[in-house]
């Protein structure tokens, strides 16, 4: 009945147990808050069933910190077992340890970085391109939904199985079949991806679809502003690459329900082959993260210095070589599985060749700071950090292209090192930057600036401290995923030295939600009234902070690149903004079923790592009918009406100055 | 606290911080900067090599980020302020050449080298000395095929001599790796991978497995020592004749179980053509079961 459910399934070793009771009290505090506040019903009208990007946004954004703080715990466990571990076998078993790892791997990038990428999306692009909503709202929910259920489904492995796959976040075979890894753990990361990674197909369409379709009058491709071409370039990135992930997650899953053998070592499976496609997506996935950080820097440098961006075309052009060549790489993640020199020798050059384009943004962005009149506002910091980290970074990166070298640093922690200062530096305090500086337009209030500066200060400092190390360890031939080590090495000091930045980060992601907290509680010192904070660029600084839920009452439309600042300048903003004529606006009506669709997805994801059959065939029968019973309703359309939105703009822009 | 004595008190820190590294890190030992071997010295040469041409870019962003910051703040007000300046052919052109150079001579490099330090080329003249190499859970199988001995955890390698390694595992994926040797290989059950190195300076260097494979992963390290060409012949002699163990099918069958933490052991004669077999268990099940049905007495 319950498949290979059993009461054997619960935490066997305390660390797990202690993590299962922190989640299920979490979950359990929030339930009863919410009904001692009486709050279910909100929860459920405005945020739950809303089709409203921005509310999906800040939903993505919850998601995306609470597994900031899960990741960032397994983090703290690694660095501190491995100070511990010099010649002991520290605190955590090596299986134990081995889950760590893969969780904080797999959580880091599937649910943090790309929650806070989709989550800004939602809370950006519409507004950018002038747009009142996404082309698919519905599809929009479902992807969120899919994202939470994946999220959920994973942490789940906590509490229900009592194990995490040990495998690396990749989860190589043979070590992730059946015969190596009998337990739930890989099922759960396999079913808990799918879940994800479908949401996230569905969301790169709908967003590719909402640039190629839903830009505003006048708005060309060449006018529109740099962050939404990262975001295309992503999204096209996400349409290629997610499929690849989608099949070689369910011919690893196949193997290990139906015996199939596309893996396996033995029986005519080929391990490589998952490599080669696990790597076919794993590459593209990382500059599906680091662009749209890319697109935010543009934003911010030419916001901050108050001057266009400089080199448009050469940095539209950028995006467009990166995505392209970002294809033609993956390769240079196993240089060290025995290819011939010419193949290693392209895929190599190829991928310095990604240097390029990436140099020519980072000079693009320093002279759109060059003959500019400079504020550095935690925003701009980020920036800075970035250049500083990314560069160094990037050094690392063409070290590791170059095959020979490769074969020395590949699976070192200077490998370790190179693609957290990517992640870090790259994406994350993008991010950050992105998030500090859309914040007042999302909230309609600014984030204390001085708690930020320390915020920052501590990131930089602590991922110096935490990361430098790695480097120098990774050339004194440390190899990464050890739980312990021969004390006669000396590789302790530099462990300890990592554990202390890793603290220091800690700090600095708890300052920033000390920052999110006071802000709140002083919002009414720091409001934005004028909704445009930090004399702004683009369009979506056009429209009041926190925006309406029409985005704008009229659609804007626009006759070049910047055209908000360019009113501004000549005085036409407010003129634009005194319009009397409005229409009635539709925008979509809640609707519950995407999350109904993503919770059978979960009991599907659910049921297949337990082989509880009949669960499953229900639980897909649900989705079906879902979708079926959304694609049957033509009631999905409510309207505004004029009369409404002209009241409703008169009370926002009473509170202009 | 005043704004200077806030510059004057982060000056001094950094400046404190930096002193600690030049004192500490000179004194560490990083293995992949002290090779002992041909390839590793010519990877080490390489690494040096290409952080210097890369730093031609390194130096100049971090100085004109610096200085452009600096230069163009808001308080300012002497700089000058061309908001509407966004393009010039001339720079835009010089920073597409720039980094077109810079990777175009390390592409170059990279063509040479890769073809140079294949692992699937013999590095040296002479007739290499050929070591079988099987990644088990969790430790390493060295056999040396010409003298029919076998070593668990520990590698003995003569001076000056070609080697070569020929690659399997018995196991999940593994990555063969002695850092002051040369750069490291993946280990693949059912998969026959190569790596030749040649040893240039005598002593005893760590080895280890880079690609996690279970359990037992972190405890998959050995000793390679490198011992002059008379010497190794002579411990080979006393290996055959020293009365270590056989290993046959059912020996290594045995040795195959999981274990961890292995101690270095010694096998004085290998009954017949193991790693083929091992290979073989992969290739073909059901036909390896036939061949060493027919090999084991």
């Amino acid at each position: 009945m319950l498949g290979d459910l059993s009461l054997k399934a619960l935490p066997q070793s305390p660390v797990t147990a202690g993590g299962a009771i922190l989640l299920v009290a979490g979950g359990l505090a929030v339930v009863a808050l919410l009904f001692y506040f009486k709050r279910w019903g909100w929860l459920w009208r405005e945020w739950l069933t809303s089709l409203d990007p921005k509310k999906i946004g800040v939903m993505y954004m919850v998601v995306a910190t609470l597994m900031l703080l899960r990741g960032a715990t397994d983090a703290a466990m690694i660095r501190l077992q491995q100070a511990l571990a010099s010649g002991n076998p520290g605190m955590l078993s090596p299986d134990l340890f081995q889950q760590v790892f893969t969780a904080h791997g797999t959580i880091m990038i599937f649910f943090v970085a790309m929650g806070f990428m989709f989550g800004l999306i939602n809370l950006v692009l519409p507004l950018q391109l002038g747009a009142r909503d996404v082309a698919l709202p519905f599809a929009n929910s479902v992807s969120f939904w899919l994202f939470a259920a994946g999220a959920a489904l994973m942490n789940l492995s906590l509490v229900v199985g009592g194990e995490f796959a040990a495998t690396g976040w990749l989860a190589y075979p043979p070590l992730s079949e059946l015969r190596y890894s009998p337990g739930p753990g890989v099922d759960y990361w396999i079913w808990s991806l799918q879940i994800a990674g479908a949401g996230s197909l569905l969301a790169g369409i709908n967003f590719l679809v909402t640039i190629l379709k839903m830009r505003c009058p006048g708005m060309s491709l060449m006018k529109m502003p740099m962050f939404s071409w990262s975001v295309l370039g992503s999204m096209a990135l996400v349409v290629f690459a997610f499929p690849i992930l989608t099949a070689t997650l369910g011919m690893l899953a196949l193997d290990r329900l139906a015996g199939t053998h596309f893996f396996t070592a033995d029986f005519g499976g080929n391990p490589m082959m998952y490599v080669n496609l696990i790597w076919a997506w794993g590459h593209p996935e990382v500059y599906i993260l680091v662009l749209p950080a890319f697109g935010i820097f543009s934003e911010v440098v030419a916001t901050f210095s108050r001057k266009r961006l400089f080199g448009y075309a050469s940095m539209v052009w950028a995006i467009a070589a990166i995505t392209f060549l970002s294809f033609i790489v993956w390769l240079h993640h196993f240089f060290t599985m025995g290819a011939g020199a010419n193949v290693n020798a392209f895929f190599g050059i190829m991928t310095m060749v990604i240097a390029v384009p990436t140099g020519v943004k980072v000079f693009n962005w320093l002279f759109t700071m060059y003959r500019g009149r400079i504020r550095f506002d935690t925003p701009m910091l980020w920036f800075l950090g970035f250049v500083a980290t990314f560069t160094v970074g990037g050094m690392a990166g063409v070290l590791l292209a170059i095959p020979a070298i490769n074969f020395q640093i590949h699976n070192s922690l200077f490998l370790v090192a190179h693609f957290h200062t990517m992640i870090i530096g790259g994406v994350l305090f993008g991010f950050f930057a992105g998030i500090t500086y859309w914040f007042p337009k999302i909230f309609g209030f600014k984030l204390n600036e001085r708690i930020g500066r320390w915020a920052f200060w501590c990131w930089l400092v602590g991922f110096l401290a935490a990361f430098v190390p790695l480097y120098i360890l990774g050339l004194m031939g440390a190899t990464r995923r050890m739980d312990s080590y021969d004390s006669s090495l000396g590789w302790q000091g530099l462990f300890v030295v990592s554990a202390a930045g890793a603290a220091i980060i800690a700090l600095g992601i708890a300052l920033q939600l000390w920052q999110v907290a006071y802000s709140w509680w002083k919002r009414a010192d720091n409001r934005d009234l004028t909704g445009d904070p930090w004399d702004g660029r683009t369009l979506e600084w056009s429209t009041s902070s926190p925006v309406p839920a029409y985005n704008f009452a009229v659609i804007p439309s626009v006759k070049q690149r910047d055209q908000f600042w360019e009113d501004k300048r000549h005085g036409l903003a407010r003129a634009k903004l005194a319009h009397h004529a409005y229409r009635d606006i539709k925008l979509y009506k809640n609707s519950p079923l995407g999350l109904v669709i993503a919770g059978c997805a979960f009991l599907l994801g659910f049921s297949l790592i337990w082989h509880i059959w009949w669960l499953a065939l229900i639980a897909l029968a649900a989705v079906a009918a879902a979708i079926f019973w959304r694609s049957l309703d033509e009631d999905t359309e409510r309207l505004v009406p004029a009369a409404l939105v002209a009241k409703l703009e008169a009370a926002r822009q009473g509170g202009r100055r | 606290m005043s704004g200077k004595l806030r510059v004057v008190l982060v000056i001094l820190l950094a400046v404190l911080v930096l002193a600690a590294l030049a004192v500490v890190l000179p004194g560490l030992n990083y293995a992949q900067l002290n090779p002992k071997g041909l390839v590793a010295d010519k990877q080490r040469d390489l690494l040096i090599t290409a952080s210097l041409i890369m730093l031609l870019v390194l130096v100049p962003v971090y100085a004109m980020t610096a200085w452009i910051a600096w230069r163009y703040r808001e308080g300012n007000k002497k700089a000058v302020y061309r908001p509407d300046w966004d393009r010039n052919r001339f720079i835009e052109g010089v920073w597409w050449a720039v980094p077109v150079v810079i990777i175009g001579v390390l592409s170059v490099i990279t063509w040479q080298s890769s073809h140079q330090l294949d692992p699937f080329r013999q590095q040296a003249d002479g007739r290499p000395l050929t070591v079988q190499v099987v990644a088990l859970q969790w430790k390493w199988l060295f056999i040396y095929p010409e003298q029919g001995v076998a070593a668990l955890n520990y590698l003995r390698l003569p001076l000056d001599r070609p080697l070569r390694f020929e690659i399997t595992a018995d196991a999940p994926m593994n990555s063969f790796w002695i850092p002051q040797l040369g750069g490291q290989i993946y280990a693949m059950p059912g998969m026959r991978s190569q790596l030749n190195l040649v040893a240039s300076q005598p002593g005893k260097y760590p080895g280890r497995s880079a690609n996690i494979s279970g359990e037992g992963f972190s405890g998959m390290t050995f000793t390679a020592e490198v011992i002059s060409q008379p010497d190794f012949n002579r411990w080979l002699s006393n290996a055959a004749a020293a009365g270590g163990g056989v290993l046959d099918w059912a020996a290594y069958q045995r040795l195959a179980e999981p274990s961890k933490n292995q101690p270095a052991a010694l096998y004085s004669s290998v009954k017949g053509n193991l790693f083929d077999m091992i290979i073989a268990k992969y290739v073909a099940p059901p036909a390896a079961q036939h061949l060493n049905a027919m090999k084991t007495p």
